[in-house]
Formats: structure tokens, C-alpha cells, sequence
């Protein structure tokens, strides 16, 4: 049905209306050049055993030892993960969890002590994790005007439709506008070293370089009014609901604050499945031969402002070094492993077919 | 005299036209005047104005097209996950080029139109000759027509610059018969010759209706002379057809009676009907299949959507709320959410397979076209493709029909011998075409006959040179001059719609009797004392293929009135009444088994008073004007009897160079074939023999009406079907037996008469399909059956008999001749020959080939060849489809079955139009699996692809299923990767469009190597088109992310390619991905020709391992 309807001759019959008929009798001669005779010179490869043989086994060579480089190099990383929801009475966060209220205006703070059993040696990635939000929504991830955070300020004073419904309050725009923006993370986490002596070390924690640089520098730009000053620029619109300071007071460091805030941009790029992490902070190494965490007793304290627990979720702090793989993810090691073995293991298969039928069918086509 | 005939009484169906516009004397019945149209031919479809609506409206009409209007107007009216552009774009692209196309061809019809149609003609108007456009002319005009000047509408001869009032017509461009043919103009109008006299003539024309049929046409010229009109019939011999061309002949004056979309022209450029091929019913089979799939998914999602939903926390987390919009629309929700879904999956029926199937089908059949071995020199043709819908078809069939003469045989005529009352003469020697005088030139076999046989041998030899419609084509007129008597020899050639008669009065010509000329009504004859002889013609009763025979009545000098009657052996020996029947019998028996066309010839004398009697029944007949045809019939039936047998004549067809080769690939291809012939018995069967359609050891089954007379019908097809049925069981007892092939294969012979009966539908009820039912039984198990004495019709009916059996086989139907048409159009592929028989059946063909040799080529290696490309085009569109939205489906149930596409609407629009399509597109154009000398060789590998073996279920599934798992190991691979950690060596993280940007590109490199893996025949550009699509695929991610888009309002993709591809993992999985995905398919592959090998394979693997030694 379909694909008949489409036949493409059904109506093109009648074209010849008249005209000499059979004019060019003896030039109907067809050229012959090797691409109209299909003969085009052409290389022939054939799948056989014998061919596929030698690929199979130098796949298994490669895949395996790939696979076992990837599986020790994460195996080497170091992953520090606290979950700090606070669901569970025993938690630190039980009651700042309980007692979560938007209309509070001081934020509630919790204190968890942890402890590493390892010294963490080169810069350590803070990252919070969030489970079972969907950052993914559609609903979610095309809530947000892109053009707005490029600065646009037509954008700016009239956000796109698509931000709906978090797009305006009383006719004010809302900047940033958009349901991402609205419920980016505001949780602040703090680590303290705990020292043997006694006395609790805050750990330096870097909030730069933890967005893609393009973004920060070409993708994300604050409007540019007539004078340089954000709130001057941001007046006539309003913060989003749920945020408790206006977009223009996110960071005192004007390299850091507007839409340029790299807290702001990590948030902005939407996770790929419900349960992720974003890089929260970075523990730059010192040029001291000490280790960037030293193994002992820490503190994290954090400021407990996003609730979870109305879908279940859940929040998490990480801490974890980083090779040249990334972080740790045992599955790409395994499953290098996997596939080479698999190859190597059809080689040997496929040349024990090959040796017992292979000559079969050889001397059948000869004798044929 | 003024004829009453039979049939005016029916004046609806007929015209009168005024020649000249000339009021009729009064007294006369006055004619209420009908309006015609004007001569404007329209074949265009637009005007300029009704263009776009119409075309969008045709366009729209096929369904494929609705579907994807639906889908876009979905797309823009609810809310749906991608942007109406990603299908939006598609279809906007096929609607416009198709629109384009289509416009294009209407512009050049137009311009055709008007060239035609503003082209000048002469006209008389008032006695002087003036210039007209075409499409002015009126029914009634008088024009004249110019030597080689094409033919403005159909036109009535009144006369021509000959004094004969003949003049001589090629009808190339309507039949693609180049010879010339002559027409009459009536006797009464011929000499009216100048603008002048023309201007005079005072006549109308009453005719028929204007219908199709190119040679048939009947009406009848009034002419008021003085004071008594004359009434003259009008036949096909008078009436110029529209596109025909005026030749050898200065000029000619005729009346114009059908004009514009009337013409025959005009009525034969309908349409045929459109056949389907097999391949396009199993891709709408699949279709169903994916339109399920695909309701079934949207349908999934949508319940896993609200059992998801009814959470609220989950519906609408704080972090998600919905507007107000949103809210409220609960009852259609549901609804569009479905229809979001099917929008969001629709790119499992892709509009470009359409188009490449469309753009495969189209280019392919170039390749057809372009084939220097199908060309012939001989005849300076090559093959012509007329339906490219069908390439694929060619490799799928399993029964031939084939006719005979000039199909199996060359139609090219030889006389070899010639028997006169038992005597036989053998001309053997030809010396350039010199006449050996006297009996030199024969061999008598026989005993020397007496005066009174020599008598009627003489009178045979004027019985062939006379009873013909062979015309004297002078080469050169003034070279004609200059020879005087010589013309007839080597300066003038015969020309006759029938290669038997040329090759008769050929024959006749090296026994001494020359036909010169037919001049003034006079035949003239030289005979073997270089004496020249005068008859004057007097009627030919024409040949026609129901009564196989034609006469022709002649005065002698001496007064004496003869008829002479020449047909085949069934139609004359029944009409005769004296004359050595038997020897002349035994004769024609032998020559029939020998494989010559025999004819026999008789003569009757006609007594001035019979003669009178004749004329009168004859004139009536050709007078009238409804059921001229069934009247004619009778009278040349009352006409033709009473005959004396004088002799029979032996002419031998030979077969068609490689027609044997051919015929014996064919059935190593295992396809059946069958021989439709109108030819009789005996000389058919020799020729199945000849070519070796029947082997020595084939048991001949006969089914004919000699054996029915003798058994009833019915115990003779049970008797055969036991027979054929008994050998089949032996077969499958022991197959060996029929491997090594020593089982006797049959071969049925069947007639005309004999089917009707078996396909008549019977008296006694349920019988008759009984009949039927065990006549396709025996059929079934014979390699090869012969059907002789069939009508046009039965050949068209034997076709739909197999068609319509329970196996459905592709039928392929080839033929060259008018009467083989019915069974081309039938069959699923139906092939003309471009033989001497004139063009109808090329006309009406899918494909025209030169000769019947080339069939061999054309199955074998392009049939095969365009198979499996198209068999592999539509798996692997399905395929690549499978793994394109599958991974999209996966992500449903990790996004809240939310409608989230997981590829950019970039890549949505254009995986299936640029990415992914060239390659495919190339694939099946230029794939060859085996070399096509290999192909030709071997015809058993055909077998191979029998019974649509590539476009089956199982094939299906498998393509289905690995698409399904490239799909599951791309995203879950991606998953897995994404799961909850980092893959960057700084840190910083990737979000959802860099996943599905991942599993992507993944997607494209797995497809296109998928094909690349298919590939048997890398030729430079198949090295160009894959590994171009993919630099193309990176350099358009390059470009796509590396710029802010100022029309975009989204910029998701802002460097996403490249962050990815400056994280090493992402490259490892990318490698590890597309290799595990690729590994099964190889695997199978492997493992299948090792252990399970097809012939192909094996012969794969030879030819591989032969090249490599070399």
C-alpha cells in the first residue's frame, strides 16, 4: 500500500507527442566505460574464517590488556561517598530534613564527621550527587532560554514561553527564568580537616573550573546594560521562587556572579539519567609533597536547603580523585575485558569450525 | 449506386463529417452537425494556475505521504517531544523535488503540446492552399500533407500526387514499424489531385466514433458526382493516422476527421496499469509490521507514563511544575501523549527509504539501458526499460512464457522447398539473387511430372507470386528507370507486414516466377521465358489470425477469373474438394516435424456469374458500418471453398542465434518454460526440441484433441497426472537419484482446443475446477511445456492460470509480436523483442530486450543483481532504523516516560537524510556479491534467491533482532558509562545530550560499518560514499556544536561533540561499542558460510580463493 503509492512512472507515459521515429537508430549504441558496463575495478573482500580468523584473535590481543589497563586505573581511584538526605533518624540531617520549610529564611545546618582510610594524593573532585531527580524530564529540560543566559536582554525583560511556568511573577520576568534554574542545588557544603591535635582545618575549595570553559566564556554571558553594574542590569526582573538570592548575588567575585556563575552553569547542564553527580568544588593539590586529603577524621557541614525527600530522593557528597579515565567505572575495564575474551574465545571456535569444514567445502567446490 | 448497408440504422455511434464544410445536396438526410473538439493535443496534467493545489493534492493522495503530513501537523499542533522541522524538513524536501520533477516533465509536455499544436499545416480553404496552426484544424478541413511531413490528426485520403491514389506511410513513431505501408484514397476522389479540383469535391464522410484500436476503422465516403451520390466504404486502408509520416510520396490531399484528443494517437497514450513487484509487497508487509511496532511502543509509554504519574510527587516534583495549561487538559492528555509518542518514535518508517527505493528503482534500470551486450548490432537496438518498478522482479521468476516465431526464432524466413501435388522442389541454387532460368534451378525429388501436372505446377508457382500483399520497394527510382526490366532483381526489395510471404515470393523468384509490381489494379509477373505476365487484381481477402489464411482473386489476361488461397494445412485442407490431399498431407506432416512453417495453397476458378456473386458479397460486407469485421468473416467464409489443392510450401525459421544456450540456463535457474504458440503441433514441438526445450530423454505428455477424441478428457489428465505423479514419488524417496539426473523429466504438450475445455468452466459443476486443479498438477512436474494453436487470449489466460495457483509464482511473459501483448501486459514481468512483428509488444512491455539471448543476461545477472540490492536496501532501512530509535525508546524509562528525545533534532532530521543514505543508496546501485561472468555461467545460483528467499520472515527477524540488539549494547553501553560517575580527565561532567550524542555517533560508525561489512565490491566510490558520510557526520558534529546558532532558541549542543571527543574514555567506549555491536552480525556470517554454506558462498569462496592464488 504504501510503497506502491509510490511509483514514480504512473503518470510520465505520455510524453512523446510526436517526432521523427527511430532517427538515431545507430547511436543507440551504449558507451562502454567500465562504470555503465559495471565493471568498475573493485576489491572483493570475502567474510570467511580464514579471513575473520586473524582479526578476531588481534581484537582479543588489543581489548584485553586495553581492558586491563582501564579496570586497575579505576580500581586505583579513590571514591569517598557520604549520603547526607537525612531520611533516617539516625542521620545528622534528620532534622534539618524534617523541618524543611521554603518559607524559611535561615538555612539549617548539619554537621557530619567522616573518615578517610586513605590519604587522597592529587586534586580531589567534590562532587553532590542527587538520586532519583529527574533532570531529564522534558518538561525540565526545555525549561530554560537559552538566550536570556546569553545574555539577550530582550530575553532578559521577555523570557521564551518555554519557561513557563516559571517564566514571570506579576508580569516581572524571572532571571534566570525556567524550571532549572529554579531548582538549582543551593546546599553549600564545607569540608574541615579534623586534625589529630584537635583543632578543625577548613580545606581550601576551589568554585572555578568546575564548568566546561565554553560555557562559561561563550554560551553564558550577563547582560550588558548601560552602566557595569549587575543589579543595575538585572532591574525589573525577579529572582526565582525558589532561590533566596537574586541571580546578581550568587558570587561576590564578578568573574563568578550573574550567569556566569559556575555553580549556576553546572546546574544548567541537565544530567542524562535520574541518578547523577556535578562537580561541586575542587581541592587543588598543594606543591607540598603532602597528600591533597591526608588520611584521618573530617567534617562536612552543610548548609541544608533543597529538600528531596517530597520525591524520594536523595543527596549525596563525593569525594574523588581523577585519572586520565575519569573517575571510578569499573564497567569500561570490564567490558573491554569482556569483549576481548568473547573474540578471542570465537577465534579459537571459529578455527576449530574452520579446520574441520572449512576443507570441506573447499575440495566439495573443487570437485565440483 | 447508393448502398443501403446493414448497420446505419445505429447512428449513435457514428460521425458524418462535411468534406471541405460543404452543406450536403439537399434531399439528402440532413445531419444534425456534432461539435468536435479542436485538434489541441493535452498531455500535460497543469496549468500554471492549478499547479501546486493539484499537485499537492496528488501528492498528498498516496499514503505514505499522508502519513507523514499527519505526522508533521501532530508535530505542529500539540505539544511533541521534537520539532516539527525534523519532519517536517523531510517531507517538505520529497514534496518539493518530487514537485520539481513532476513540473519539470509537465513543462516539457507543454512544450511538446505547443510545438505540436502551433506547428503550420496546409489547408485548402476556397480552392487556394493557406498556412494554419495545427491545433486549428477542424473536422472537415482539407489538408495537405507534404512528402515526410507528419500527419496533424487522423485524416481520410482523397488523393495523392501518384495517379493511383496511393500513397506511402511509415508509422514508425505509432508501432515502430519502419516499413511502408500503402493507402488507397477511394476511386471517385483520386483524381481530384490540385488545390483546385480538391476544393470541388462534394462528399461526406460517415464513420465511427473515434476508438483506440490502431487498425480498425470503418465508415463510408457519399460522394454527390453529378446528381446521384456514390457510397464507397472506408477501411483502415484509408485513414492516416495522426503521428504517422507521409513518405516516397510528393503530396497528398485528405479530409481531417478526428482531431485533438481523439485521434487513435491520442487514445492509445493511456496509461497501462501498474504492476507491483513482489519486494514492494514485502516491504509493505514490513511496513504493517513496524506501524505496529510502532503503535505498540507509543502505546507502552504512554499507559508506563500514567502508571508513573499517578504519583504526584513524581507527576509534578517541586522542582517540575506544570502550568496551568497543562494542568487543566487531563481527558486529551492521554490522547496527545500517545500521539507525542508515535511522533517522537516515527522515524521507524522513514520518508527517505521511500525515496531511495524511488531513486534505486529509477537509476538502476539505467544500468539495464546502458549494457553493451544486450545491444545488437544487427538491428542497432539495446535494451529499453519501460517500468523501472520491476528490476527486482526479474530476479525472482519462476515461470517464462515465450512465444515462438520471432521470439525463440528469427522470424527471418527462408523457402526451402515447395510441394506440388507430391512432387517436391528444392531451390538450391542462388546466384545473388540471379533467376536461374527453367529447372535448372530445382531439383525435382521426384519423377518428372507430365504436361497436365506441369500444368499445375505453373499454376501454383502464379498461385504463390500473386496471393500475397507483399509490396516492390524501389531503391532508387532512377536507377529503377535505367534497369527497365532488371527492377524486380537487384535494384527493387519486397516489403511485407509477413516474413512468410517475402520469403515465398522470394522463393517463387528462384524458381523462376518473379513478382515485379503491382500496377493500375495490374500484377504483373515475369515468368521463366522472362515473359511479362498481367493479372488484374481484384479483391484480396485479407490474412487474419482466426480464419489463418488469405485469398486473393485475380482476372487472367486470357479473362479467366481465379482465386487464389494459400493458409495453414488445418484451415485449407478442409475447404478442399479435389487435389492430391493425402501426398500433399504426408508432406507437410513430415515438414512440420522437421520444424518448417508449411503452408498450403489452393485455387479455385471463378465463372464470371460467381465472380458477380462474390463482388456483391464482399461489397456489402466492406460497406457496412457496424460489425464490418463480423461480416467480412462470413462472406470470405462463403467465399473461400470449394478449393482444388494444388501444393504446399516449406519455410524454415530459424532459431534465434543462443536461443538453445538461453532456454538451457534458464532451466539450470530452475525457472519453467513455457512455449505459447499459435504455430501447429508438429513444427512446434521440433522447435522445443531445437531448442532444447525438450531433451532426447523428456517423455513427451500430449494432451491434445487427437488423444481426446479418443479418451475423454477427463480419463486422460487423471492417466497423465498418475503418470507424473508416480515419478514424483520416486523422487522424493531417494533425491539422490535426482541430483545426479537420470530421472526422466516430462514435457507436456497441450493445445488450444484442448485448454479451453480444461479451462472451461464445466457443465458438470464441480469438475471443471478438478480440471483445473490436476492440469496445474501435471504441469507442475514438467520442466517444460509446449502450448501450440493458441489464440492471443488463451496465451494471456494459460498466464493467469499459473499466476493465480496456490503458489503464486512470478510469471515473465516474452513475445514479440501484437498477438503476444494480452500475455505481457498478464504476466508480472512482461518483455518484448524488438523483432520484425512491428513495435506493439515493445510498446507495451516493462522491458524490451533485441533479442531473445538477451533474456539471459537480463535475468540472470541484472534480475539477480537488482534482488539482492534492493532485498538488502530495505533489511538494512529497517535496520538502521531499529537502531536508531530503539535506544530512544530505552530512554523513556529513564526519563520519567517524559517524551525526552535523546538526539538532537540535528540529528534526527538528518541521520536518515544525509548520514546514513548515500552509502545505501550507492550499495544498491552498484553491489555485486558475485562477478556477473560467474552469474552467467552458473545460471543454478539463481536458485538462491528463488521464493523472495532474501525478503523472508525468518530474514526479517534476524535483521530485526540485531537491530534491536545494536540498539540495546549502544545505549546501555553509554548507560553504564554515564552511570553515576565522571568520564573526563578534569572533573566535569557531561549531561544528557552528550549521552545521546555518544550513543549517536556510535549508532552512525555501527550502521555504516554494518554496510560496509555487506559490501562485496568496493569500488572507488563505494570507498567515497562510506567513508565520506562519515567524515561528513564528524565534520557537521564539528560545526553544528561549534558555533551559537543565532536562529536557534536553543543552544544544547553548544561543544558538546567536541567535549566528548576530548575525553578518552568516550573514544574507548565509542571502539568498544561499535565493535561488540558489529561482532554477532560477523559471527553468524562466519559461521553460516562455513558450516551452512549457500551456492553463492561456496562459489564466493572459490572465486576468492582463485583470485588470491593468482
Amino acid at each position: 500500500m504504501m510503497a506502491s503509492s509510490y511509483s514514480a512512472k504512473d503518470e510520465d507515459g505520455h510524453i512523446t507527442v510526436s517526432g521523427p521515429g527511430g532517427g538515431t537508430l545507430r547511436n543507440k549504441k551504449p558507451e562502454n566505460t567500465a562504470f555503465k558496463q559495471q565493471r568498475l575495478p573493485a576489491w572483493q573482500p570475502i567474510l570467511t574464517a580464514g579471513t575473520v580468523l586473524p582479526a578476531f584473535f588481534i581484537i582479543g590481543l588489543i581489548f584485553i590488556p586495553i581492558g586491563i589497563g582501564l579496570y586497575v586505573t579505576s580500581n586505583n581511584i579513590k571514591e569517598f561517598e557520604i549520603d547526607y538526605t537525612g531520611d533516617d533518624t539516625s542521620s545528622p540531617c534528620y532534622n534539618c530534613a524534617k523541618n524543611f520549610s521554603w518559607n524559611n529564611t535561615k538555612s539549617c545546618t548539619c554537621t557530619i564527621p567522616f573518615q578517610l582510610d586513605q590519604p587522597y594524593e592529587s586534586n580531589v573532585f567534590m562532587y553532590y550527587g542527587l538520586s532519583n531527580f529527574y533532570q531529564n524530564h522534558r518538561r525540565y529540560v526545555k525549561s530554560r532560554d537559552d538566550s536570556q543566559l546569553n545574555g539577550n536582554i530582550d530575553s532578559l525583560k521577555k523570557p521564551s514561553k518555554e519557561c513557563e511556568p516559571y517564566a514571570s511573577i506579576d508580569n516581572k520576568p524571572i532571571a534566570p527564568c525556567g524550571a532549572i534554574a529554579n531548582s538549582m542545588f543551593n546546599d553549600t557544603l564545607t569540608l574541615f580537616y579534623n586534625d589529630p591535635n584537635g583543632t578543625s582545618v577548613p580545606i581550601p575549595l576551589t568554585s572555578t573550573g568546575i564548568a566546561w570553559w565554553t560555557d562559561k566564556h561563550v554560551k553564558f554571558r550577563n547582560p550588558v546594560g548601560t552602566n557595569s553594574n549587575l543589579t543595575a542590569v538585572f532591574q525589573g526582573t525577579v529572582k526565582p521562587v525558589n532561590w533566596h538570592r537574586p541571580v546578581y548575588e550568587l558570587d561576590t567575585d564578578p568573574e563568578n556572579n550573574g550567569f556566569i556563575n559556575e555553580d549556576f552553569i553546572v546546574w544548567m547542564r541537565t544530567a542524562a539519567l535520574p541518578t547523577f553527580r556535578k562537580l561541586y568544588r575542587i581541592i587543588q593539590k598543594k606543591n607540598t609533597m603532602a597528600p591533597t586529603l591526608p588520611r584521618g577524621n573530617y567534617t562536612l557541614v552543610v548548609d541544608y536547603n533543597y529538600p528531596v525527600r517530597s520525591f524520594e530522593g536523595r543527596k549525596r557528597m563525593i569525594l574523588s580523585t581523577i585519572s586520565w579515565m575519569g573517575g571510578k567505572n569499573p564497567f569500561l575495564g570490564i567490558a573491554y575485558i569482556t569483549v576481548g575474551s568473547v573474540c578471542f574465545f570465537l577465534g579459537v571456535v571459529l578455527l576449530v569450525i574452520h579446520h574441520k569444514y572449512g576443507n570441506r567445502n573447499n575440495s566439495a567446490n573443487i570437485s565440483n | 449506386i447508393l448502398c443501403r448497408c446493414v448497420g446505419e440504422e445505429n447512428w449513435v455511434d457514428s460521425r458524418t463529417i462535411y468534406i471541405g464544410h460543404k452543406e450536403p445536396p439537399p434531399g439528402t438526410e440532413a445531419f444534425i452537425q456534432q461539435r468536435f473538439p479542436d485538434n489541441r493535443i493535452v498531455s500535460s496534467k497543469y496549468t500554471f494556475w492549478n499547479f501546486i493545489p493539484k499537485n499537492m493534492f496528488e501528492q498528498f493522495r498516496r499514503v505514505a505521504n499522508f502519513y507523514f503530513l499527519i505526522i508533521f501537523l501532530v508535530q505542529l499542533i500539540i505539544d511533541t517531544p521534537t520539532s516539527p522541522v525534523t519532519s517536517g524538513l523531510p517531507l517538505f524536501f520529497v514534496i518539493t523535488v518530487t514537485a520539481i520533477k513532476q513540473g519539470y516533465e509537465d513543462w516539457l509536455r507543454h512544450k511538446a503540446d505547443n510545438a505540436v499544436n502551433q506547428c503550420s499545416v496546409h489547408v485548402v480553404h476556397h480552392g487556394k492552399v493557406v498556412r494554419k496552426q495545427s491545433r486549428k484544424l477542424r473536422v472537415g478541413d482539407v489538408v495537405l500533407v507534404k512528402e515526410d511531413e507528419t500527419f496533424p490528426c487522423d485524416l481520410i485520403l482523397l488523393s495523392s500526387s501518384r495517379d493511383d491514389g496511393t500513397c506511402f506511410v511509415t508509422t514508425a513513431s505509432l508501432d515502430g514499424e519502419s516499413s511502408h505501408k500503402t493507402y488507397y484514397a477511394v476511386q471517385e476522389t483520386k483524381a481530384y489531385n490540385t488545390e483546385k479540383e480538391v476544393d470541388t469535391i462534394h462528399a461526406t464522410i460517415e464513420c465511427e466514433q473515434p476508438q483506440p484500436d490502431l487498425y480498425k476503422f470503418v465508415g463510408r465516403i457519399n460522394i454527390y458526382m453529378t446528381n446521384e451520390p456514390v457510397a464507397r466504404p472506408l477501411g483502415s486502408e484509408n485513414l492516416l493516422l495522426r503521428g504517422a509520416t507521409l513518405k516516397n510520396t510528393e503530396y497528398i490531399y485528405a479530409v481531417v476527421i478526428y482531431t485533438g484528443m481523439e485521434t487513435k494517437m491520442a487514445l492509445n497514450y493511456q496509461s497501462k496499469s501498474q504492476k507491483r513487484s513482489a519486494v514492494e509487497k514485502s516491504m509493505n508487509a514490513y511496513l504493517v509490521v513496524y506501524l505496529c511496532i510502532l503503535i505498540s511502543k507509543a502505546l507502552i509509554n504512554t499507559a508506563l507514563k500514567y502508571v508513573w504519574q499517578s504519583d504526584p510527587n513524581k507527576d509534578e516534583p517541586f522542582y517540575n511544575q506544570k502550568t496551568e495549561v497543562e494542568r487543566q487538559r487531563h481527558l486529551i492528555r492521554a490522547f496527545t501523549d500517545f500521539l507525542a509518542f508515535m511522533v517522537l518514535f516515527n522515524y521507524i518508517i522513514p520518508v527517505s527509504m521511500y525515496v531511495t527505493v524511488e531513486m534505486q528503482k529509477f537509476l538502476g534500470s539505467y544500468f539495464i539501458m546502458w549494457d553493451d551486450e544486450m545491444f545488437d548490432e544487427e538491428l542497432g537496438e539495446r535494451a529499453v526499460v519501460n517500468t523501472s518498478d520491476l528490476n527486482e522482479e526479474l530476479g525472482q521468476v519462476e515461470y517464462v512464457f515465450t512465444d515462438k516465431t520471432g521470439t525463440l526464432t528469427e522470424n527471418n524466413m527462408e523457402f526451402i522447398e515447395c510441394c506440388v501435388d507430391g512432387h517436391v522442389y528444392v531451390p538450391h541454387a542462388i546466384c545473388n539473387g540471379q533467376v536461374m532460368p527453367g529447372a535448372a534451378g530445382m531439383d525435382m525429388i521426384d519423377s518428372s511430372p507430365g504436361p497436365a501436372a506441369r500444368e499445375h505446377e505453373e499454376l501454383f508457382f502464379r498461385a504463390l507470386c500473386l496471393c500475397h500483399t507483399v509490396q516492390v520497394k524501389e531503391e532508387d527510382t532512377v536507377d529503377g528507370i535505367k534497369h527497365g526490366i532488371h527492377q524486380g532483381k537487384s535494384t527493387s526489395f519486397y516489403i511485407s507486414s509477413s516474413p512468410d510471404e517475402v520469403a515465398l515470393v522470394e522463393g517463387m523468384k528462384r524458381l523462376g516466377f518473379t513478382y515485379l509490381r503491382l500496377k493500375d489494379g495490374q500484377m504483373e509477373i515475369l515468368n521463366r521465358e522472362d515473359e511479362v505476365e498481367k493479372f488484374e487484381l481484384l479483391e484480396v481477402l485479407t490474412f487474419d489470425s482466426v480464419r489463418r489464411r488469405m485469398s486473393i482473386i485475380v482476372k487472367a489476361s486470357t479473362g479467366e477469373v481465379y482465386l487464389f488461397c494459400k493458409g495453414a494445412d488445418s484451415s485449407i485442407f478442409p475447404r478442399v474438394i479435389s487435389g492430391k490431399v493425402d501426398q500433399v498431407r504426408a508432406r507437410v506432416e513430415q515438414n512440420a516435424v522437421e520444424g518448417l512453417r508449411t503452408l498450403c495453397v489452393a485455387y479455385r476458378s471463378l465463372s464470371p456469374e460467381q465472380y458477380e456473386e462474390v463482388f456483391q458479397l464482399l461489397n456489402r460486407a466492406k460497406l457496412a458500418l457496424q460489425d464490418r469485421d463480423k461480416q467480412l468473416a462470413e462472406a470470405y467464409d462463403l467465399i473461400e471453398k470449394d478449393l482444388i489443392l494444388l501444393g504446399a510450401t516449406a519455410v524454415e525459421d530459424r532459431l534465434q542465434e543462443k536461443a538453445a544456450d538461453t532456454i538451457e540456463s534458464l532451466h539450470k535457474a530452475g525457472i519453467k518454460v513455457w512455449v505459447l504458440t499459435g504455430d501447429k503441433m508438429e513444427t512446434a514441438a521440433a522447435t522445443c526440441y531445437a531448442s532444447k526445450l525438450f531433451h532426447r530423454n523428456t517423455q513427451i505428455l500430449e494432451l491434445t484433441t487427437k488423444r481426446t477424441e479418443e479418451q475423454s478428457l477427463h480419463d486422460v489428465l487423471f492417466e497423465l497426472s498418475r503418470t507424473v505423479l508416480r515419478q514424483h514419488g520416486g523422487m522424493t524417496r531417494d533425491t539422490f537419484s535426482e541430483l545426479s539426473g537420470d530421472c526422466t523429466d516430462y514435457g507436456l504438450i497441450i493445445d488450444g482446443a484442448t485448454l479451453s475445455a480444461v479451462m472451461r468452466p464445466g457443465q458438470e459443476g464441480s469438475n471443471s475446477g478438478n480440471y483445473k486443479e490436476k492440469f496445474l498438477e501435471i504441469c507442475r512436474n514438467c520442466s517444460a511445456v509446449l502450448c501450440c494453436r493458441m489464440a492471443p487470449l488463451q496465451k494471456a489466460q494459460i498466464v493467469k492460470l499459473i499466476k493465480a495457483s496456490e503458489e503464486h509464482p512470478i510469471t515473465l511473459a516474452i513475445g514479440d509480436g501484437a498477438n503476444d501483448v494480452s500475455m505481457i501486459l498478464e504476466a508480472h514481468v512482461g518483455i518484448g523483442i524488438m523483432g520484425k512483428e512491428g513495435r506493439q509488444a515493445v510498446r507495451n512491455s516493462d522491458y524490451a530486450i533485441p533479442k531473445f539471448k538477451h533474456l539471459k543476461k537480463m535475468l540472470l545477472v541484472h534480475g539477480h543483481y537488482y534482488y539482492i540490492r534492493i532485498s538488502e536496501l530495505v533489511q538494512y532501512f529497517f535496520y538502521k532504523n531499529v537502531c536508531f530509535i530503539f535506544p530512544q525508546f530505552l530512554y523513556q524509562f529513564f526519563c520519567g516516560f517524559s517524551q525526552q528525545p535523546l538526539y538532537d533534532t540535528a540529528y534526527l532530521t538528518l541521520y536518515n537524510i544525509s548520514f546514513t543514505s548515500l552509502p545505501i543508496l550507492l550499495y544498491s546501485l552498484i553491489e555485486q556479491h558475485i562477478n556477473m561472468d560467474i552469474l552467467k555461467k552458473d545460471p543454478c545460483l539463481y536458485r538462491d534467491i528463488a521464493k523472495n528467499s532474501l525478503l523472508r520472515w525468518p530474514t526479517f527477524i534476524y535483521w530485526t533482532v540485531l537491530g534491536v540488539y545494536d540498539a540495546i549494547v549502544m545505549f546501555f553501553g553509554a548507560y553504564f558509562l554515564f552511570d553515576n560517575t565522571t568520564f573526563t580527565s578534569n572533573g566535569q561532567m557531561f549531561g544528557n545530550w552528550t549521552f545521546g550524542t555518544l550513543v549517536f555517533t556510535v549508532l552512525v560508525f555501527t550502521v555504516t560499518f554494518k554496510l560496509a561489512l555487506d559490501t562485496h565490491y568496493w569500488t572507488w566510490i563505494n570507498h567515497f560514499v562510506i567513508w565520506g558520510s562519515l567524515i561528513f557526520f564528524v565534520v557537521f558534529s564539528l560545526l553544528w556544536g561549534g558555533i551559537i546558532w543565532p536562529f536557534l532558541n536553543y543552544q544544547r549542543m553548544y561543544y558538546v561533540f567536541m567535549q566528548m571527543l576530548s575525553s578518552g574514555p568516550a573514544w574507548l567506549s565509542i571502539i568498544l561499542l561499535i565493535t561488540a555491536s558489529l561482532l554477532p552480525d560477523m559471527v553468524k556470517k562466519v559461521i553460516w558460510r562455513t558450516l551452512w554454506p549457500t551456492t553463492t558462498e561456496r562459489i564466493q569462496v572459490g572465486t576468492n580463493a582463485c583470485r588470491n592464488r593468482e
